[in-house]
C-alpha cells in the first residue's frame, strides 16, 4: 500500500528537480499529442467527422516524406512535394468517400475513415516499403541543461513547433474569410450552404490543413521514433487527450495534450514501478475517463441544456 | 413465385410476433439448422471446419454481442477485443481453479465476469455519449489487455504469457476443447452454443429490454420521459453485450485456437468486429451473422487470390494489400449499402416475392 | 357535450414556479391547478414558456423556486422517468418518436412500465413473458383501433408524414395509461382535416378514459372549443387563469394579443 500511496510522494518531494525533469519531458511529449490531435479537431469542428484516420494520415505523410528524401530531393522539395502530395489525398477523399457519404449518419462516416485509414496504412506501406526509417530534417537532438533540469532540445523544438502552429490555425480561423465559412459550415452545413458557402471547397481545404498539420506531426514523431507502423499506435493516444479537451477546441487540444502527457510520465516513474510498470499504455484513457464522468462537455465545451 | 405470403393468414398476435411469421421462412431455417447440425459435421473436412466454420461461429457470437450494444442501444464501443480477453481468462483461470466444473458452465460463467467488467467500464455511458464514449472504451480495451499482460497470475505463471485450454468433455466423453477434441467435436458444441445464444438474442430484441434499448438509441431524452430508465437500460445493454462478448472470447481460447495469449484480443479485434456490424447490417441479428461471415472469408480469399491468378506476391505485399482492399471495400460498402448486408438480403426477399414476373 | 364527465378536485397544483436558465428567466412565479377530468389549455405567444410550462410538470426542468403537488402529495425534484411512473405521459412540440422503430414497437413502448416480466424470461420467451407480451400486444391494438392507424401498423415512424406520426406519438403517450396528459401542440403544422381529426381524439380521450389533458396549442378556435379552462403566458409570466369566456374577455389577455408594448402593461399595471 505504501508503494503506492506514500512512496511516490516522498519521491517527488525528496527530488524536485528530478521530478521537474519528468513533469517538462511529459510536457512536451503531450506537446506531440497535441500536433495529432489537432488534425482530428479541425476536422471534426468543419465537418463534424470523427477522422480516426488522422493517425494514418500522419503516417503517410510521414513516409511520402521519407521516401522522396531517400530518392534524393532536397528536404525542402520533398516538403513541398509532400504538401501537394496531401492535398491531392484530401481531394480524393473528399470526392470518392465524403461526396456520396454526404447526410449519413455520423457513425457511417467514422466507419468510413477507418476504412481510409486501412487504405492508408496498406498503400503507404506497398509502395514505401514498411521497414523503420531515419528521418534527419536538421532538427536539433542535444539535450540542454537549464539548472539542474536536463530538457531535450528537440521536445523543445516540437513544443515551439506546435505553438506556431496553433498561432498560424488561430489567425486562418478568426481572420481570414476561409476562417470564417469554416466557422459557419461547422455550425451548421446547410445554413452555411444556403448562404452561398461551398461546402465541397471547403471540406478539400479543411482536409488539406489536416494533412498538413499530419505532416507536421509526422515530421516531429519520425525524427523522434524514426519512421515506422507503430506512429499510427501512437496517434491513438491522441483519442483521450480530445475527450479531455472536447472535440472541437483548439486550446483544448494542447491542454489536454499537455495534461495527458505530464500526467502519464509523472505516473509511469513515480507509480509505474507500484503496479507493474507500462501504465502508459491505459493511464491517459483513464485520466480522461474518470475527468469526463465530472465533466462531461470536457475541459472547454459548453455545458449543454437539452431542449425537446 | 415461391417465396410469397400470400393466403398466409395469421390469426392470432401470437403467430403475429413470431421471429418468422413467413412459412418460407420457417421452412428455410429449419432446412438450415439441418444442415449446419447434421450434413456439415459429417461432410465438412478439418480445414474448413476449424479455419473458416469455427472462427466464423465465434465471430458471430461476439458480433451478436456489439450489435446488442452498437446496433441496438446505441453505444458505440471500442472495447470488443478486452472484453473477449476477459472472456477468454476468466474461462481459463475458472477451469483451471476448478477442473470439475462442466465446461458449458464455465463458458457462461466466464460471460457472466465479463458482463460485470462490462457494466463497470459502462458506467460512463451514463452521462457521456458518442464518440466521447466510444474513446472512452477504448479505456476498457487498453487496460484489460494491460492487465492480463502484466500479471502472471492471469495466465498461471506461464512464462510465455500463453494460455492453453484444459481438455474438457460434455456429455462425459464427447471432448470438445484440449487436444482429444475433434474439430467436428468443436463445431458441434460451439453451433449448439451460438444457436442457442443468438435465439436468446432475438427474443431479447422483440421484448421489453430491447425495445428500451432502442428507445434509448433513438431519442434517449423522450425514452426518459416514457419511463425508461437511462441507467438500467443502458448498463443491461452492456452487461448483456458484454456477456456475449466474454463467450465469445472463451469460445475463442479453449474452442477455437486452444491456446491464446493476450495479444490475440488487441485493438485490431475490435475493429473487426466492429466492422462486421457494420457491414452486416446494425441493428440486425442476422446482419452479425453475415458481416461475421464475410469479414472471415475475405481474408482468406485475399491471401488465396494471388495463387488463383498465378501471380507471386511476398507475404508483406499480400498484407498490405490486404490493408487496403480491406478499408477499400469498407468505403465502398458504406456507400453502396450504409445499412449493411441485413438490408440486402431483405431487398433480395422483396425481389423474390415477385420472380419471376416484372410485378 | 361533456356532460357525462366530472370534473373534480385540483389534480395537480403548481405554485409560484420559476425557472431560469443561467441568466435567463423562462417562468416567473407562475401558479395554476389542472383539475381532474378536465381539458386546460396553456396559451401564449412564443417564447412564453409554455413549453417550458410542461417540462417541469414532467420532471425534465428543475425549477429553481416553488412547488408542485401531484395527487395530493407535494413532490421534491424528481427525474422524468419517475414522473411517467406516476402517471404523467406527454407528447412534444418537435415530435420525439423512436425513428429506427416501427408505429405498433413505438406504441408498445408506452406499455414498458406495466411489463414486469423477468428479463430471463424474456430472453426464453416462454411462458409468462410470452404471455405478457401478448396481453399488452392486444392492449395496443385498441388504442390503434382508436386513433384509426390500423394500415401503417408495421411501417417505421421515420417514414410516416408528419400528421401521421404526431398521431403515432398520441398512441404512445395513450398506451401508458396515464392519468395526466400532457400534450404540446398536439395540432401544429397540421391541415384543418387533419385538426379536426385530432380534436375528436383528445375529446374521445377525455370522455372515454377520463384522463386528465393539459395542451398547448396556438389556434384560438381550437382552444376555445375544446377546453374547459385556459391559462395564459407571456414572457414566463401568468396573465390570466380561467374559462374561455373569461379569458377571452381579460383586458391584459387582450393586449397582449393584440400587441401592446410592455412599457404600456407595466404602467397600466401601476396605475
Amino acid at each position: 500500500m505504501s508503494a503506492f500511496f506514500i512512496d511516490p510522494f516522498v519521491d517527488i518531494f525528496s527530488y524536485p528537480a528530478f521530478f521537474l525533469e519528468v513533469l517538462i519531458g511529459g510536457l512536451l511529449a503531450g506537446v506531440m499529442y497535441s500536433l495529432v490531435a489537432l488534425g482530428f479537431v479541425l476536422i471534426f469542428k468543419a465537418s463534424g467527422v470523427f477522422n480516426f484516420a488522422q493517425g494514418a494520415m500522419v503516417l503517410f505523410a510521414a513516409l511520402t516524406l521519407v521516401g522522396l528524401i531517400d530518392l534524393g530531393a532536397p528536404v525542402w522539395l520533398a516538403i513541398v512535394a509532400t504538401i501537394a502530395v496531401m492535398v491531392t489525398l484530401a481531394m480524393s477523399i473528399e470526392k470518392v468517400v465524403l461526396r456520396p457519404l454526404v447526410n449519413q449518419p455520423a457513425i457511417i462516416l467514422f466507419m468510413a475513415t477507418i476504412g481510409i485509414s486501412y487504405f492508408l496504412d496498406g498503400f503507404g506501406q506497398t509502395i514505401w516499403g514498411s521497414e523503420i526509417k531515419t528521418l534527419e530534417v536538421g532538427i536539433p537532438k542535444s539535450p540542454l541543461m537549464v539548472g539542474e533540469v536536463l530538457i531535450s532540445r528537440f521536445d523543445l523544438f516540437a513544443g515551439l513547433t506546435a505553438g506556431v502552429l496553433v498561432a498560424v490555425l488561430a489567425i486562418f480561423f478568426q481572420k481570414t474569410r476561409v476562417g470564417r465559412a469554416l466557422r459557419a459550415v461547422a455550425d451548421d452545413h446547410q445554413a452555411a450552404m444556403s448562404v452561398g458557402i461551398p461546402l465541397r471547397t471547403i471540406w478539400v481545404i479543411v482536409w488539406s490543413v489536416a494533412g498538413i498539420v499530419a505532416l507536421v506531426a509526422g515530421i516531429m514523431w519520425g525524427s523522434k521514433l524514426g519512421v515506422q507502423f507503430s506512429i499510427v499506435l501512437v496517434a491513438l493516444k491522441a483519442l483521450p487527450v480530445l475527450i479531455l479537451g472536447g472535440f472541437t477546441s483548439i486550446p483544448g487540444a494542447i491542454v489536454g495534450g499537455l495534461i495527458i502527457g505530464s500526467g502519464e510520465k509523472v505516473a509511469e516513474v513515480f507509480w509505474g514501478p507500484a503496479l507493474g510498470g507500462a501504465i502508459e499504455d491505459w493511464f491517459g484513457y483513464m485520466l480522461a475517463m474518470l475527468f469526463l464522468l465530472f465533466r462531461p462537455q470536457g475541459l472547454f465545451g459548453e455545458k449543454i441544456i437539452e431542449r425537446v | 413465385m415461391f417465396y410469397r405470403e400470400a393466403g398466409q393468414f395469421k390469426t392470432s398476435y401470437a403467430a403475429d410476433q413470431a421471429i418468422f411469421p413467413i412459412l418460407q421462412d420457417r421452412i428455410f431455417v429449419a432446412f438450415l439448422l439441418l444442415v449446419a447440425f447434421v450434413v456439415v459435421p459429417v461432410v465438412a473436412n478439418e480445414y474448413w471446419l476449424s479455419t473458416i466454420l469455427l472462427p466464423f461461429l465465434v465471430f458471430s457470437l461476439a458480433a451478436v454481442g456489439l450489435n446488442l450494444l452498437t446496433g441496438y442501444c446505441g453505444q458505440l464501443s471500442l472495447g470488443t477485443g478486452g472484453f473477449m480477453a476477459c472472456g477468454a481468462f476468466a474461462a481459463y483461470k475458472l477451469s483451471t481453479g476448478f477442473p470439475e466444473l462442466n465446461i458449458v458452465v464455465v463458458m457462461l460463467a466466464s460471460g457472466v465476469i465479463t458482463a460485470l467488467v462490462g457494466v463497470l467500464f459502462g458506467l460512463p455511458s451514463l452521462r457521456i455519449k458518442g464518440f466521447y464514449l466510444a474513446v472512452a472504451t477504448l479505456a476498457a480495451q487498453f487496460f484489460l489487455l494491460w492487465l492480463f499482460n502484466k500479471f502472471a497470475w492471469f495466465t498461471n505463471y506461464s512464462p510465455s504469457g500463453v494460455i492453453s485450454a484444459p481438455p474438457r468433455a460434455v456429455f462425459g466423453d464427447f471432448f470438445v476443447t484440449g487436444p482429444q477434441a475433434t474439430p467436428a467435436g468443436k463445431y458441434l458444441f460451439a453451433l449448439t452454443l451460438v444457436a442457442l445464444l443468438a435465439l436468446a438474442a432475438k427474443n431479447m430484441v422483440r421484448c421489453r429490454v430491447g425495445r428500451s434499448w432502442m428507445a434509448i438509441r433513438d431519442m434517449d431524452i423522450a425514452a426518459e420521459i416514457i419511463g425508461i430508465r437511462p441507467l438500467t437500460a443502458k448498463l443491461s445493454a452492456f452487461a448483456v453485450s458484454s456477456f456475449y462478448i466474454g463467450v465469445a472470447g472463451a469460445m475463442w481460447a479453449f474452442v477455437y485456437t486452444g491456446s491464446v495469449e493476450a495479444l490475440a484480443f488487441q485493438i485490431d479485434r475490435s475493429f473487426q468486429i466492429l466492422f462486421m456490424i457494420i457491414i452486416g447490417g446494425l441493428g440486425s441479428i442476422l446482419g452479425s451473422f453475415l458481416g461475421a461471415a464475410f469479414i472471415t472469408l475475405l481474408p482468406i480469399f485475399l491471401s488465396n487470390a494471388p495463387n488463383i491468378f498465378g501471380l507471386s506476391i511476398s507475404v508483406d505485399t499480400v498484407s498490405h494489400f490486404e490493408f487496403m482492399i480491406f478499408g477499400a471495400l469498407i468505403v465502398f460498402f458504406l456507400i453502396v449499402e450504409p445499412h449493411g448486408l441485413a438490408r440486402l438480403w431483405q431487398i433480395a426477399k422483396e425481389k423474390l416475392r415477385l420472380w419471376p414476373f416484372p410485378y | 357535450m361533456h356532460a357525462a364527465r366530472q370534473i373534480g378536485g385540483p389534480l395537480l397544483q403548481v405554485e409560484n414556479i420559476s425557472l431560469s436558465f443561467g441568466g435567463v428567466r423562462a417562468l416567473a412565479n407562475i401558479s395554476f391547478e389542472i383539475r381532474e377530468h378536465e381539458v386546460l389549455a396553456i396559451i401564449g405567444p412564443n417564447g412564453a414558456g409554455k413549453s417550458s410550462m410542461l417540462n417541469v410538470i414532467n420532471g425534465f426542468y428543475h425549477p429553481q423556486e416553488g412547488r408542485i403537488t401531484y395527487k395530493g402529495k407535494t413532490r421534491a425534484r424528481m427525474r422524468p422517468h419517475q414522473a411517467a411512473a406516476q402517471g404523467i405521459a406527454r407528447t412534444f412540440q418537435n415530435i420525439a418518436l423512436f425513428k429506427g422503430m416501427s408505429t405498433l414497437d413505438n406504441i408498445m413502448t408506452g406499455r414498458l412500465l406495466k411489463m414486469r416480466q423477468p428479463f430471463f424470461m424474456q430472453a426464453l420467451y416462454l411462458g409468462p413473458a410470452k404471455r405478457e407480451e401478448l396481453e399488452h400486444r392486444a392492449f395496443c391494438e385498441r388504442i390503434i383501433d382508436f386513433l384509426e392507424i390500423q394500415a401503417i401498423r408495421k411501417t417505421p415512424v421515420g417514414r410516416l408524414p408528419y400528421g401521421l406520426q404526431k398521431r403515432v406519438e398520441l398512441a404512445r403517450a395513450l398506451a401508458a395509461e396515464p392519468e395526466l396528459l400532457l400534450l404540446d401542440e398536439p395540432m401544429a403544422g397540421m391541415n384543418v382535416e387533419e385538426k379536426e381529426d385530432m380534436c375528436r381524439f383528445v375529446l374521445d380521450v377525455n370522455e372515454h378514459f377520463g384522463t386528465t389533458i393539459a395542451l398547448i396549442e396556438h389556434d384560438m378556435g381550437v382552444v376555445m372549443d375544446i377546453s374547459d379552462r385556459v391559462v395564459v403566458l407571456d414572457y414566463g409570466r401568468k396573465l390570466a387563469d380561467g374559462t374561455p369566456d373569461e379569458v377571452r374577455a381579460d383586458q391584459a389577455v387582450i393586449d397582449a394579443y393584440l400587441g401592446v408594448s410592455h412599457e404600456e402593461t407595466a404602467s397600466a399595471a401601476a396605475e
